[in-house]
């Protein structure tokens, strides 16, 4: 009853799964689109440092705090758009979000 | 061992769990706790996989930090979520299959994978014993030396974002009644008083 790779690669993936689906499924609220991003980013979190474990290379956990440092800021600044956008149009649905189209 | 295939298991399990309550979730500020949640236990593999430094910061930047601005973002925008719901399960059958065959080609290379036999000999800087270096030394002893550029290149994408955030949320209200230090400095006296002689008797 050993944990191996497999078993955090599997968990990765069903997060990264449910990430995708959590967009598919909230397709008209940013807010959850957001929050579906960062738990995709937390599988890819989990797959270098899984890696890094069990192959004993720690240069995974840097890549790693690099996700980390990335997904932060994104975070920041999607939400900085959202609270701006929110503030000109009175909407976060997705679909009026359409004022480039032309 | 046992123990720790419980606490994997532990771990796993309530990570997965909430991922699924976040976007299931009819409430978008339980989405946010249940992302809290799921993050919180995916520090706990981390500790399991030893990579202490990292849960560490997972806790302080995702806890402490993102998920705040989350909840923060959420409450502060008086938005009607319940309409946002609507059509939530147009895209369901959609999302399943696109979720069902990411799903499935990911377990397939995961079940089919092996490690090749000689990834030991590309290993470029492999984890001192951790009875010698702790984790958090070992990645900063990487970490300041031959990924240097990466780490300021972090800093400077911190950077980048904080000012852009702050671009698009500062903005100034027209009209607002703000303090001139350099127009009250340079007021001098007859310019702001004017004495008059009102003879008596006699107004203006």
């Amino acid at each position: 009853m050993t944990i191996g790779l497999g078993h955090y690669l599997s968990v990765a993936a069903i997060l990264f799964t449910l990430g995708i689906f959590g967009i598919f499924l909230n397709r008209k609220n940013v807010i959850v689109i957001l929050m579906s991003i960062e738990l995709i980013l937390l599988a890819v979190n989990i797959n270098l440092v899984a890696f890094s474990s069990f192959l004993g290379d720690i240069v995974g956990q840097v890549y790693a705090l690099l996700v980390l440092t990335v997904a932060a800021a994104e975070a920041a600044i999607g939400l900085a758009i959202l609270v701006a956008y929110f503030r000109n149009r009175g909407s976060i649905a997705v679909e009026d979000i359409n004022l480039m189209k032309g | 061992m046992i123990i720790h295939a419980i606490f994997f298991y532990l771990f796993a399990g309530v990570t997965v769990a909430s991922a699924v309550m976040v976007i299931s979730s009819r409430n978008p500020v339980h989405s946010v706790l249940f992302l809290i949640l799921a993050f919180v236990n995916a520090a706990g593999l981390f500790v399991l996989l030893g990579a202490e430094f990292l849960a560490m910061i997972l806790i302080v930047v995702y806890v402490g930090a993102v998920a705040v601005l989350f909840l923060f973002v959420v409450m502060m925008l008086d938005v009607d979520f319940a309409e946002l719901r609507q059509g939530f399960l147009n895209y369901l059958p959609i999302g399943a299959l696109v979720g069902a065959v990411v799903l499935a080609e990911l377990l397939v290379v995961v079940g089919a994978w092996v490690i090749g036999p000689d990834v030991s000999s590309a290993i470029s800087a492999p984890i001192p014993a951790a009875a010698t270096v702790n984790n958090t030394q070992a990645l900063g002893l990487v970490l300041y030396t031959r990924y240097v550029y990466f780490f300021e290149a972090a800093g400077v994408i911190l950077l980048v974002a904080m000012v852009g955030a702050i671009m698009l949320t500062l903005h100034h209200k027209p009209g607002v009644r703000r303090q001139n230090i350099a127009a009250q400095v340079a007021r001098r006296r007859d310019s702001a008083i004017e004495v008059i002689k009102v003879k008596s008797g006699q107004g203006l």
